[in-house]
């Protein structure tokens, strides 16, 4: 029932994900109402995971290419080896 | 192996076919250009010496992303196996009376300022993009999967041959280090 800082923080840092049980939920509640430090943890954590959900939305549309100079230094090291 | 199996590979097109997906797939696990260029072109060399052995069952691209992952599996292992320098900070007492509490000098503290307003700011993903580069590469690698890429759990453990447990101590390890790098970076002033 009882919860260390370092459970408490690890059920909040799944909870970002929406991954924690209800229990687990239940019993990180009851810490973060008694632990300052982890109240303050599970605050950041929420900061932290709207950062990244920004850094996520920057990140994904720009679905990464390789250039022409790349592919074709591939093509011809391809070619090599089937040739051989 | 028969002649017809074989007709249905054709290496001399795959870089055109399937460099860019393949590419796309390894820079989604491996947050480096040239690293994930050379496992692309590493799959591709693996596959032309396997080639007697593709049976025709799936489609090519499918074979081949099943050889990249075997990489993506093999790069993630080498690092796993990296001990030392690279090693997160602790972030509470490992044994004692305290076990389990915060260590005093990672406990959080109040991030002051007019928060919501920072987290508009740019530089702040910024600052945080360079905290996760400084995560030990096998956290860097795990909490980008299931951040930024937000792949499933089940799917990452799948292909990266950990447990559930492993990755959510992984999760908890990088996040810890993260609020710390982002509060000695961003919020103390």
């Amino acid at each position: 029932m009882k919860l260390t800082c370092d459970e408490a923080s690890a059920i909040c840092d799944k909870s970002q994900y929406k991954e924690a049980s209800l229990w687990e939920k239940i019993k990180l509640n009851i810490h973060l109402f008694l632990c300052k430090k982890c109240g303050l943890y599970a605050k950041q954590n929420r900061i932290m995971s709207t950062c990244l959900q920004k850094l996520k939305d920057s990140e994904n549309p720009k679905t990464q290419h390789l250039n022409q100079k790349e592919i074709k230094c591939m093509q011809q090291e391809l070619k090599t080896k089937i040739e051989s | 192996m028969s002649v017809t199996d074989k007709q249905s590979l054709n290496p001399e097109k795959w870089v055109s076919l399937y460099a860019d997906y393949l590419f796309n797939y390894a820079i989604g696990r491996i947050n480096d250009r040239d690293l994930a260029k050379d496992l692309v072109q590493d799959t591709f060399f693996s596959a032309l010496k396997a080639r007697d052995n593709f049976k025709g069952e799936a489609s090519e691209r499918t074979w081949l992303i099943a050889i990249l992952k075997r990489k993506i599996i093999d790069y993630y292992r080498k690092i796993n196996s990296i001990k030392g320098k690279a090693e997160v900070r602790m972030n509470f007492y490992t044994d004692g009376e305290r076990e389990g509490e915060w260590l005093e000098e990672r406990a959080p503290t109040d991030w002051s300022g007019e928060i919501e307003k920072k987290i508009e700011n740019e530089e702040l993903a910024h600052v945080l993009e360079k905290c996760i580069e400084n995560l030990p590469e096998k956290y860097a690698m795990v909490f980008r999967m299931k951040t930024i890429h937000q792949i499933e759990t089940e799917d990452i453990c799948k292909e990266l041959d950990i447990t559930t447990s492993n990755l959510w101590v992984i999760i908890h390890r990088a996040r810890t280090q993260l609020r710390k790098c982002l509060e000695e970076n961003w919020f103390k002033n």
